[in-house]
This record gives structure tokens, C-alpha cells and sequence, in this order.
């Protein structure tokens, strides 16, 4: 009996010679074990060594191989051929990127977006490493620690219509990152993050919530930027009524 | 930084199209959900209308809420109350995650949140209409 194989259409782009990304089919062995990334790495090397794609670990952690699959943000490694066989799979690059090759997207917005909130513990004053750490309770910890889950895999911004009508929007992953040292009882960097409470910060997101929707690790950007909102209004009342009780 | 950036004249620019909320099946129910404040925007104007009818005398008054029996009229209110219900759904639905219930350091299942605040809905409004039904009577 010949083996199953099941079909993949792959958006192809070759720059310079491509105007326009054009779809290539691809009939790859069916097997249960296998995920997207597998038939992928299996087209290239067994059919099309031309076929350019982003990946590392192939188990959830590195976040490099986002890609759209049938439709929805995905990381390859963790859509399985058997959720979709005997259908067709459609494999294109994450949507709201530019395109550089084939699957390959161009994250320097997102790179520039991530910097912009800082992402790192801000101290008005270091204290001496003799001082000894910066403790922290559980409690405080629980209050930040589901936004440290994020792997930069911007499938978040993949699955925000905001973020593909509006590139000036920060970003699900972006927010959450900020929102993440902000919430840290070590951080002391709020003000320096200020480009979270802008326009195009948190007051562009209208909460579709599909980036906590296909978020990989439970992250929940769509809670980090409604909280954020929240705070940052409840801050911004303080100061209007109590401006005498500034920090 | 910049050194490791591809050439942007080789980089392919998608756009979205205007349909874009019609290819899933979240983004058009989120589009409802934004919809819904026009269809309870109109209804509250009316509303205000027809209480600032009572300062212009009972005729106005009577003469402005049978205009508003016209199977037209109660056709939209049927539309605008659907809306009204999806909107106050969708509502709790995005409360339980920005302001999520706490007991102790544990956080309430956000179904839970939901289903308190349905139960307050239904229990508040069925207070309103036997008040009304009272004092009609």
C-alpha cells in the first residue's frame, strides 16, 4: 500500500526575481508524529532546498518558527499534520510583516518595539552586590510571572488587526513585556517606560484579545494592556486630584 | 543595529484588505461588539427624547410614545435589546480579565466572574420590571 502523504501549499518569495509571493504545493509522508516544522524540514531536505524558513528548537521554546497555518498564528512545532490531515495545510510567513524570503518575515519593528520598553530591571540607585539580592515574595512574584512566559515568537502581532492597520501600534508582546518590569517589586523604571501609556501604546489596542488567543505560553497580552490602561488611568486621576502626592 | 537589517527596496509589504474582519470568525464578533454601541447609542437618544417629551406636556408625551409603537420602532428595540444583551455578555466577558476577582493569592476561574455578573443582570432586571409592572398596575 503506497504511504499517506498529505498536501502543503507554501508561500514562495524570492526577492529580485519574484514581484509577487506566488503558492508552491508540496505532497510530504503522512505521519501522526509529525508537525508542520517536520514536513517543512522534510521538503527541504528531500524535495526543495531552495524553500527558506526561520526555526531552532522545534519545541516551543525558541519561538522562531511562527507562521500562519490555515489561517492562524502557529508555531510549526506545535501544529501537528494530524489536525489537519486528510485536508490541505496552508503554510504562508506571519501576516502584518514585510516578507524578506519564502516563510521569512523581517521582525525589526517588532525588535525596535521590544527595546523601546525597556525590558530589563531599572533601579533608581543599584545597591553594592554585597548589599545582597533584591528579595521578593511569592506573592509578588505571582503577580508578574505569567508575562515572563513570552518567547518573542510575535504570533500576538500575527493575530492584531490593530497592529496590521496601525504600525505605529506597540504591540501585544511589547506591552506585556513592559507591563511584566513594571509589575516587578524591583523595578523602579516606570517613568522610562512612558512610551507604554502613549497613543500608540496601550490607547491603540480595542481589545479584539485574539493575541492572548493564540499566544503559545499563556502569556495574555490582551490582560497585561487592559491592566495597563487601568493603572495608567488610575495614576492620572491621583495626579489630577492629589497633585501634592507625587512620587 | 541597523547593519543587519534587510534591504527594505527587497521586502514584500502585504496589506490588509477592508474585509479583514470577515475572514475569522473572532474578528467579526468583536466587530458586533463594536457595532452594538450604535444600535444602544440611538436607542438611549431616543430615550432622552421621549423623557424630555414629558416636560412638553402629556399630549407630546402620548403623541411621541405612540409613534414609538410602530412596528418599526419596536422591531429596532428588539434589535437594539439583542445588541444590548451581546453587548452586556461581551462586557463581563472582558471584565473577568482586566479586573480578575482574587480570593486570597488565587485568582477566580474568569467563567465564574461571568456567570455572578449574568446572575446580578438577570436578578436586577427582573427587580425593574416587577417595579414596573407594580406601579403600572
Amino acid at each position: 500500500m503506497a504511504e499517506p502523504t498529505i498536501t502543503l501549499n507554501i508561500t514562495r518569495y524570492r526577492p529580485g526575481q519574484d514581484r509577487a509571493p506566488t503558492t508552491q504545493s508540496y505532497a510530504v509522508p503522512y505521519k501522526e508524529d509529525w508537525v508542520v516544522l517536520d514536513a517543512l524540514n522534510h521538503i527541504k531536505d528531500q524535495i526543495d532546498g531552495t524553500l527558506s524558513y526561520r526555526w531552532s528548537c522545534r519545541m516551543g521554546v525558541c519561538g522562531s518558527c511562527g507562521m500562519m497555518v490555515n489561517g492562524t498564528p502557529k508555531l510549526t512545532c506545535a501544529a501537528f499534520l494530524r489536525d489537519y490531515y486528510p485536508g490541505e495545510i496552508r503554510v504562508e510567513p506571519l501576516v502584518n510583516f514585510p516578507i524578506i524570503r519564502d516563510l521569512v518575515i523581517d521582525m525589526s519593528d517588532f525588535l525596535d518595539k521590544l527595546k523601546s520598553v525597556k525590558p530589563w530591571i531599572i533601579r533608581k540607585e543599584e545597591k553594592p552586590v554585597s548589599q545582597g539580592e533584591y528579595l521578593q515574595s511569592p506573592a509578588q512574584l505571582e503577580a508578574f510571572h505569567q508575562f515572563t512566559q513570552c518567547i518573542n515568537c510575535m504570533l500576538c502581532y500575527a493575530a492584531c488587526p490593530v497592529y496590521g492597520l496601525e504600525p505605529k501600534f506597540l504591540g501585544p508582546a511589547a506591552i506585556a513585556l513592559g507591563y511584566r518590569y513594571n509589575m516587578d517589586s524591583r523595578d523602579q523604571g516606570q517613568e522610562q517606560r512612558a512610551v507604554i501609556g502613549n497613543h500608540d501604546g496601550i490607547w491603540d489596542c480595542t481589545f479584539v484579545g485574539e493575541c492572548s488567543v493564540v499566544c503559545p505560553k499563556d502569556v495574555d497580552p490582551a490582560a497585561a494592556i487592559q491592566r495597563s490602561k487601568v493603572d495608567t488611568t488610575k495614576t492620572w486621576f491621583q495626579s489630577i486630584l492629589m497633585p501634592w502626592g507625587q512620587r | 543595529m541597523s547593519g543587519t537589517r534587510p534591504d527594505p527596496s527587497k521586502l514584500y509589504h502585504r496589506e490588509v484588505p477592508a474585509t479583514w474582519w470577515l475572514k475569522k470568525k473572532s474578528y467579526f464578533f468583536f466587530m458586533l461588539r463594536e457595532l452594538s454601541s450604535v444600535f444602544i447609542a440611538i436607542f438611549l437618544l431616543v430615550y432622552l427624547y421621549q423623557i424630555y417629551q414629558l416636560t412638553q406636556g402629556p399630549e407630546a408625551y402620548v403623541a411621541f410614545s405612540r409613534r414609538l409603537s410602530s412596528p418599526g420602532w419596536i422591531l429596532f428595540n428588539l434589535i437594539a435589546l439583542l445588541f444590548a444583551l451581546y453587548h452586556s455578555i461581551t462586557w463581563f466577558q472582558s471584565s473577568a480579565i482586566v479586573l480578575p476577582l482574587r480570593v486570597g493569592e488565587r485568582e477566580l476561574p474568569r467563567n465564574l466572574f461571568v456567570a455572578l455578573n449574568v446572575v446580578a443582570l438577570v436578578v436586577i432586571s427582573l427587580i425593574i420590571l416587577v417595579l414596573f409592572l407594580t406601579l403600572k398596575g
